[in-house]
C-alpha cells in the first residue's frame, strides 16, 4: 500500500498537510503529537513587515463553520527567519511549506526571495487574496493579469517550487488557474475563505470588528471540491486541495477532485489531533475502498 | 493542554439563566485558579471557553451563564453524558505578587475563577476580601460558599440585595494591597483607574483554538501583542492598554 504523494518534486510520505493560519508554526501541535507524521504543514502567513492584524473580534461562528479576520498578524518574515524557523528544526524534520502574503507586488517578491534562501523551506505557497494596495485595494487573486504579474515576479527570484494559492471570492477561478500556470506557477493550492458576514441582531451590528471575514470549516467542503475539480480540468501543474476537509473520507474526496495534497485548516482549531487521526486513518480507509496506492486517485472521479 | 471526555456528575440551576456543572475526568493539566476548558458543545462547530471555578483530582466545576446557543445546548447534559474538553488551557492566576490582604473582585460570570483562586489564597496563609457584582438578587450564587472562606461585599446593580450599584460602589478593606479580577471588560477598565495598587485581571475574547495556534484571541499590550488564551487570560494590570 503506498501513501506517498510527489508535490512539485517532493516527497511527502502522505498528502496530509496542516493549513496556513491554523496551523502557526507547529509548536502547539508538536506539544501534543509529533508532527513529523504528517506529509507536512504550510506555516502562517508571512508578510514583509510585522502586522498586528484586525481588531478583536475576530473569530465568528456558523453551522459547520466559522469565520476569522485575523487579518493576517505575523511577526514579520526577518523575525520568522530568525525565530520560528530555528524553533521549527527543533521538532519538525521535513521540508515545510512557506505561505506568503504581501500588499504589493515589491513585498511578495522580497518575501519570497528570503524565504527560498531558507533550507527548511520546501515549497513557497503564494497566498494571493490580499488586497492590493496599489490598485485600490483589489485583491490580486480576482484577476488573472495581476495574478500571473505575480506568479512571474515570485517565480524570477525563487529556485523553490511556487505555488500560487487561489481566492475562491472569484467568478472564474479556472482562468486565474490557467494563468498562473501559464506565468509559470509549479502548482495551484485552492480555496482560501469564502467572504462571509454574521450580524448580531441585538446590537445590529456584525459580529466581526472587520465586518467581514472568511468563512472555513465543513461548510465549504463542497464548494472547495467543486473548485478543486474546475481548476484541476484547467490546469496540468499538481493541485494542493483544502476547504472544509476534516476526515480520512474528505481527504479521499478532495483526491479523487483532483488534488496530489490535501491541507487541513479550521478542523485543527476544534480537534488538535485530527490531523494525526487522519494520517493512521489513511491506510485504513485506503483498504476499504479498495485503493492500493493513492497516486491513482488523483482526480479520478468518474463521470 | 489535554484533550478528554468528561462524565457529568451534575448540571443544576444555580441563579437566574446561571449553571453549575461539575464534571469528572483528568485534572492533571490544571496548574492554576483562573485557567480555563474549551469545551465540544455538540452541534457547534466551535468550542465554548468556560473557565474552572473549582477542582480536585477527579473533578472540576464550571459556572455558566445561558446567553446564547452554546450555552443553552449544555443546560441539556445529563448526568452521565459525555463532554469532550480541551482542558488546562491558559495561563491561570499567579499567586505571589499578592500581598497579606489581596481584593478580589468579580462581576457575574467573571466570579468562577475567583472560587478556585480563594480557596488557593485562604491556603497560602492570605486573607482574601472579594467584592462580587450583579445586576439584580436573582443571579447571585455562590454567596454561601465564598462566604464560607472569605468575606464578601455584595453589590447589585438594581440595588436588590447588598449595595446598590456597580463594584466601584464598594469600599475595599483597609490594608488592600493587591487585587484579582474577573468579569465585563468595561468592570475591568474602570477596576484599573478606581484601584491604586498593583493586581491582575482575567480577560475574555472570542476564540478560535483556545490553545495558541489561529491569532483569533490577540490582544495589544506593552509587551507587544499576546493571545488572551496563551499568553492570557490572566494579565497584570501593567501590561493592558484599554
Ligand atoms: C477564557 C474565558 C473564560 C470564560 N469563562 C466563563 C465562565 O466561567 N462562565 C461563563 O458563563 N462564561 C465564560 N466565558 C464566556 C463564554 O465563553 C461565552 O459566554 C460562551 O462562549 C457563549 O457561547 P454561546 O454559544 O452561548 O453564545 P453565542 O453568542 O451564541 O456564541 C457565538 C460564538 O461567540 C463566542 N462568544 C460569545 N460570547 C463570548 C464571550 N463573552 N467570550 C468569549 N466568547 C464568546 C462563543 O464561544 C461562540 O463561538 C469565558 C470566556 C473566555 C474567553
Ligand atoms: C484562523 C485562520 C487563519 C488563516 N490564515 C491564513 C493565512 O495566513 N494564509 C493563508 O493563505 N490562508 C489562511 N487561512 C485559510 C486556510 O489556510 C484555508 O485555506 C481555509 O481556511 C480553508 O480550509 P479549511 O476549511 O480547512 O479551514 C486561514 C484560515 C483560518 C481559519
Ligand atoms: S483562540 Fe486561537 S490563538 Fe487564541
Amino acid at each position: 500500500m503506498n501513501t506517498a504523494v510527489t508535490l512539485c518534486g517532493i516527497r511527502m510520505d502522505n498528502p496530509v498537510m496542516g493549513a496556513s493560519g491554523c496551523f502557526g508554526y507547529g509548536v502547539e501541535f508538536a506539544e501534543l503529537y509529533d508532527i513529523n507524521l504528517l506529509g507536512s504543514f504550510s506555516f502562517k502567513g508571512t508578510t514583509l513587515h510585522p502586522r498586528f492584524g484586525n481588531p478583536c473580534p475576530r473569530i465568528a461562528e456558523s453551522n459547520s463553520g466559522m469565520l476569522n479576520a485575523v487579518g493576517l498578524q505575523n511577526p514579520g518574515v526577518r523575525q520568522v527567519i530568525a525565530v520560528e524557523l530555528p524553533r521549527m528544526k527543533q521538532f519538525f524534520h521535513k521540508p515545510v511549506m512557506a505561505n506568503v502574503s504581501g500588499f504589493s507586488l515589491d513585498e511578495y517578491v522580497q518575501t519570497c526571495a528570503l524565504l527560498d534562501a531558507e533550507e527548511q523551506v520546501g515549497w513557497l505557497e503564494v497566498n494571493i487574496s490580499c488586497p492590493n494596495v496599489h490598485l485600490g485595494g483589489m485583491s490580486f487573486g480576482t484577476e488573472p493579469a495581476a495574478a500571473a504579474e505575480i506568479t512571474r515576479a515570485v517565480k524570477a527570484v525563487c529556485k523553490k517550487p511556487v505555488i500560487i494559492k487561489l481566492t475562491p471570492n472569484v467568478s472564474d477561478i479556472a482562468a486565474i488557474a490557467s494563468a498562473c500556470e501559464q506565468a509559470g506557477a509549479d502548482g495551484i493550492s485552492l480555496i482560501n475563505t469564502l467572504v462571509a458576514l454574521r450580524i448580531d441582531i441585538k446590537t445590529r451590528r456584525p459580529v466581526l470588528a472587520n465586518r467581514t471575514g472568511g468563512l472555513s470549516g465543513p461548510a465549504i467542503l463542497p464548494v472547495a471540491l467543486a473548485m478543486v475539480r474546475k481548476v484541476y480540468e484547467a490546469v496540468s501543474v499538481p493541485i494542493v486541495g483544502m476547504g472544509g476537509v476534516s476526515c480520512v473520507e474528505d481527504v479521499l474526496e478532495m483526491m479523487l477532485a483532483g488534488a496530489t495534497a490535501v491541507q487541513v485548516g479550521a478542523a485543527n482549531l476544534v480537534e488538535p489531533y485530527i490531523c494525526r487521526d487522519i494520517v493512521e486513518d489513511l491506510p485504513r480507509a485506503m483498504a476499504r475502498h479498495g485503493i492500493e496506492d493513492l497516486n491513482d486517485i488523483i482526480g479520478g472521479i468518474q463521470y | 493542554m489535554k484533550q478528554g471526555n468528561y462524565r457529568v456528575l451534575s448540571n443544576r440551576l444555580i441563579a437566574h439563566a446561571t449553571w453549575e456543572m461539575v464534571l469528572e475526568g483528568d485534572t492533571g493539566s490544571l496548574k492554576r485558579p483562573g485557567q480555563f476548558v474549551n469545551v465540544q458543545v455538540p452541534g457547534k462547530f466551535l468550542r465554548r471557553p468556560l473557565s474552572v471555578a473549582a477542582w480536585d483530582n477527579a473533578t472540576l466545576t464550571l459556572i455558566y451563564k445561558v446567553v446564547g446557543q452554546g450555552t443553552d445546548l449544555l443546560t441539556r447534559c445529563r448526568p452521565a453524558d459525555s463532554l469532550n474538553l480541551l482542558c488546562g488551557l491558559g495561563n491561570g492566576f499567579d499567586l505571589s505578587p499578592s500581598g497579606q490582604h489581596p481584593l478580589l473582585v468579580g462581576g457575574g460570570v467573571g466570579l468562577p475563577p475567583l472560587y478556585q483562586l480563594a480557596m488557593d489564597l485562604v491556603k497560602a496563609g492570605k486573607q482574601p476580601h472579594l467584592i462580587m457584582g450583579f445586576g439584580s438578587s436573582d443571579e447571585i450564587f455562590y454567596e454561601d460558599l465564598f462566604r464560607r472562606l472569605i468575606s464578601v461585599t455584595v453589590c447589585t446593580v438594581d440595588g436588590s440585595a447588598g449595595i446598590k450599584g456597580f463594584v466601584t460602589q464598594a469600599v475595599p478593606p483597609k490594608g488592600s494591597d493587591y487585587f484579582f479580577a474577573c468579569g465585563p471588560s468595561p468592570m475591568l477598565q474602570a477596576l484599573c483607574s478606581w484601584l491604586p495598587f498593583s493586581g491582575q485581571l482575567s480577560l475574555e475574547e472570542r476564540m478560535g483554538c483556545g490553545f495558541g495556534a489561529c491569532m483569533g484571541c490577540s490582544i495589544q499590550t506593552t509587551l507587544g501583542s499576546q493571545r488572551v488564551c496563551k499568553e492570557g487570560p490572566v494579565f497584570a494590570k501593567e501590561v493592558l492598554i484599554w
